[in-house]
């Protein structure tokens, strides 16, 4: 199985929405270890300004991989999952997510490269709220080990 | 309440600080993330395809490390960036492990009043983060 790179710069259809709760937030936070009251405690986060209690800065990757999902899946996109590794990760927050966020992602192929036998893949996925208005750009890129 | 720009210096070190991980750890990761890779949980069928032994989420560590410059903020809210790359895996045995974390502030913006702070996390001695950096806005 070979990655395609004719998929590089293929933006797909937006995927979600993805509700985001509170329960959801406090699950994350304590698997990550994250005792910021922000992420439990509504009344605090109302007087730090926020409308609810917020997520910890990376679970964005919960909605982002689901936004990828197609692409990563898809039989013609070639990617052996069994051979893949996470290679970079990165987030730039234009709010933070919140409980109650209604979530949508669109995922674009933004690079596939190919150094010494692998397969480089980073995707960037726009998340938005149920306005429109921009939450998160996540961009992950993926190592697709090449057959020994 | 969010650190106060001025008081913010560059060089300035956060950490160490050290953070447990064990199995049960990352089973939560799983559920809370979605990622229900079996690399993560089932010792046999880590070691089934070449791995040691169970290992970390990628972005547990990610996500774990980050509890160090959130709580350095004061407001998890105010890292408007953050970014890694996953250089080696955290090894977890049947008994846990742990990861240290260390940062430091390398460079200030006043007029956007944010700090840059670079962090290191080593497991078993090892650095397993490789250009792990986030961007705080202050007040």
């Amino acid at each position: 199985m070979t990655v395609n790179s004719e998929f590089a710069g293929r933006s797909y259809a937006p995927s979600g929405p993805y509700a985001v709760d509170a329960a959801m937030i406090a699950a994350f936070a304590r698997a990550v270890g994250a005792t910021d009251p922000l992420h439990t405690d509504a009344d605090a986060a109302r007087a730090a300004g926020y409308r609810d209690v917020i997520a910890p800065p990376t679970m964005a990757v919960r909605f982002a991989q689901r936004c990828s999902a197609e692409y990563v899946r898809d039989p013609e996109a070639g990617i052996d999952y069994s051979r893949v590794v996470h290679g970079e990760e990165g987030f730039v927050h234009h709010r933070p997510i919140t409980a109650g966020d209604e979530l949508t992602g669109t995922l674009t192929v933004d690079a596939i490269r190919q150094a010494g036998g692998h397969s480089m893949i980073t995707t960037r996925c726009e998340l938005v709220d149920a306005e429109g208005s921009p939450v998160c750009t996540e961009t992950s890129t993926i190592v697709v080990r090449g057959g020994e | 309440m969010a650190r106060a720009f001025d008081t913010v210096t560059v060089g300035e070190q956060l950490g160490p600080v050290t953070l447990p991980v064990t199995r049960t750890t990352l089973v939560a990761y799983a559920d809370a993330s979605l990622d229900q890779n079996p690399i993560h949980q089932d010792e046999e069928f880590a070691t089934s395809v070449g791995l040691p032994d169970v290992i970390a989420h990628g972005m547990w560590t990610m996500g774990a490390t980050g509890t160090v410059v959130s709580d350095w903020a004061g407001d998890t809210g105010r890292v408007v960036a953050y970014s890694t790359r996953f250089t080696k895996p955290v090894v977890v045995p049947r008994d846990g492990a742990e990861i240290v974390v260390t940062g430091v502030v390398t460079s200030v913006d006043e007029q956007a009043r944010r700090a840059t702070v670079e962090l290191t996390t080593t497991a078993a001695g090892e650095k397993v983060l490789g250009r792990c950096v986030a961007v705080v806005r202050l007040d």
